[in-house]
């Protein structure tokens, strides 16, 4: 795989020219490959991943919810699913194998807002048979990224 | 009791580490950046770790035979054939020790009688100096410099021969400044060698991180230097398991024995559950090793052309995880360097001349980091230059 890829997948905020002497690409190369990778959506969005937990004040609740539907007969699942992502409570969503269709991650910022969300918003819809939501308590690692990592206890004067 | 006349004084003469009280103090630090340690910042691949659990659990915590787990032994005379193109047998030419650092105890102690002289080209990692002392050498350290990218030449090792030249140690890749020895270098080498009687202890634990396209060359494969050479590795650096303390020696049946019946009774065998890891990871490591060489060689660039950016002079490194930028432009010393960008930049980097004096004005910087971490480190070096710079 191209390194590119990784080095903004473990960082995004790396300049084109750290990139570029990183791979021993020029500059220009790691301009229009990156370009070409956001053309291409091979690379669909740069995001910060914040621990949300630490900013006082900050009321933020996350739900993920398991909904069941019946697939439509001419769109199957992507209909509905595109149906599903339009809303901005809704942070992600992938079809699921096994017991239920899909999930689907909902932040608000009260339990009470994201159960209203569910009952008013995604429960009505057509197609959708029934929803299971379960409260995120806390986050330990998210996007691969632990939230509160421990301290490096290498032996610091061991040469 | 005074015991300064009680202990031995040999010991009481290496001096203490100089860097013992600049660590007290980055202990004390809370918002403390490290550039400073020689370790990988990869733990022990899963696969690894797993098959040092199962053995735990199977109750396989005895003691092995001296010399290491014959299927331990097989492995690593395998892998050396594979790597490097040497062939041991793995019945009589290893030893496995308690990291590469026993092995280097164990060959100098093997070797040396008291009066000979060991070659330690410099700067190189601390420990040589201390223990060719102990078993009563003299030190004879070869400058390495800048100019030749800190590689030892065939003109500075022959100036410092001497009828009384036992051992020449050969540190490479090297800890701290990341020079390669590359075939045609250790070549020029071998002609200097080749007739005399001077024994090779090659260090070769960075084997593995070299980044210039070769593998890592090892002067025993080279005409007329098996016979003279002890190869010592290790599972530190290239498995990333510098915790489970293991090491080996390779070298001519002759010596090992001996080395093995110094290890008998020292050590007695390195620990057991670090050598069934060892054997999954020379089995089924190869991919691990690659990809973490990958990592480590795009921190390598980027650091490079960090310190570079910041204006200060700083050798390409081709192996092992450090660079070894040059700070004599700040008119400061290295350890006025060192001490000061703690204090002010709360920033831990180590200090040129703890690996000889030789490594004055330079300090030596460790990239086994994630790249968020170097470049805050950078950011951090910048604004001290900025502040200091004359």
């Amino acid at each position: 795989m191209d390194n590119i890829l990784n080095i903004l997948n473990d960082n995004p905020r790396l300049s084109n020219a750290e990139i570029a002497a990183m791979t021993g690409l020029t500059v220009d190369e790691v301009g229009e490959k990156i370009a070409g990778y956001e053309k291409s959506g091979v690379i669909c969005g740069y995001k910060t991943v914040i621990n949300w937990d630490k900013i006082e004040q900050t009321d933020k609740v996350t739900a993920i919810i398991e909904l069941k539907v019946t697939p439509r007969k001419d769109t199957g699942f992507e209909a509905i699913a595109e149906e599903v992502m339009g809303f901005d409570e809704v942070e992600s969503v992938s079809l699921m194998s096994g017991g239920y269709d899909f999930s689907v991650c909902v932040t608000g910022r009260t339990f009470q807002e994201i159960a209203l969300f569910v009952a008013k918003r995604l429960a009505p819809l057509d197609s959708v048979t029934s929803t299971a939501t379960t409260f995120v308590l806390k986050k330990y690692k998210e996007d691969g990224i632990i939230l509160s990592p421990q301290s490096d206890e290498r032996g610091a004067d061991v040469l | 009791m005074n015991y300064d006349s009680l202990l031995n004084r040999t010991a009481l003469r290496i001096p203490p580490s100089g860097i013992r009280r600049f660590f007290d103090i980055a202990a004390e630090m809370e918002d403390v950046i490290s550039l400073s340690v020689g370790e990988p910042d990869f733990p022990t691949p899963w696969h690894v770790r797993d098959v040092a659990i199962d053995s735990l659990q199977k109750g396989r915590t005895g003691y092995s035979p001296n010399r290491g787990f014959t299927a331990l032994c097989r492995e690593i005379c395998s892998y050396y054939s594979r790597r490097f193109g040497l062939s041991y047998d793995f019945k009589t030419d290893v030893v496995v020790t308690v990291g590469g650092s026993e092995a280097i105890d164990l060959a100098i102690r093997t070797l040396i009688n008291p009066g000979d002289e060991v070659l330690v080209p410099q700067p190189s990692f601390v420990c040589y100096d201390p223990i060719a002392r102990l078993a009563g050498a003299e030190v004879v350290p070869i400058v390495t410099r800048r100019e030749d990218e800190f590689r030892l030449t065939a003109e500075a090792l022959r100036s410092r021969i001497t009828d009384r030249t036992k051992l020449l140690i050969l540190p490479f890749p090297n800890n701290p400044t990341g020079a390669v020895m590359r075939r045609e270098h250790l070549e020029e080498i071998a002609q200097v060698l080749r007739g005399t009687d001077i024994l090779v202890l090659s260090d070769e634990i960075y084997s593995e991180l070299t980044y210039n396209g070769q593998p890592h060359a090892s002067i025993a494969s080279l005409e007329g230097m098996k016979e003279r050479t002890v190869v010592v590795n290790g599972f530190s650096k290239s498995c990333a398991m510098t915790g489970w303390r293991l090491g080996y020696a390779l070298g001519p049946k002759e010596i090992i024995s001996v080395m093995t019946k110094v290890h008998q009774y020292a050590i007695m065998c390195a620990p057991t559950t670090s050598q069934h890891a060892a054997i999954e990871a020379l089995k089924n490591g190869d991919e691990d090793i690659k990809k973490m060489r990958n990592e480590y060689d795009m921190c390598r660039r980027l650091i490079v052309r960090g310190f570079r950016e910041l204006g200060l002079d700083c050798f390409e490194p081709e192996g092992a995880f450090y660079v070894f930028p040059c700070i004599a432009s700040t008119g400061m010393t290295s350890e006025e360097f060192c001490g000061k960008l703690l204090r002010e930049k709360h920033v831990a980097v180590v200090p040129g001349n703890a690996f000889g004096e030789c490594g004055e004005g330079f300090i030596r910087v460790s990239y086994a980091y994630s790249t968020a971490h170097i470049n805050e480190a950078l950011r951090r070096i910048g604004q001290f230059l900025k502040e200091n710079i004359r």
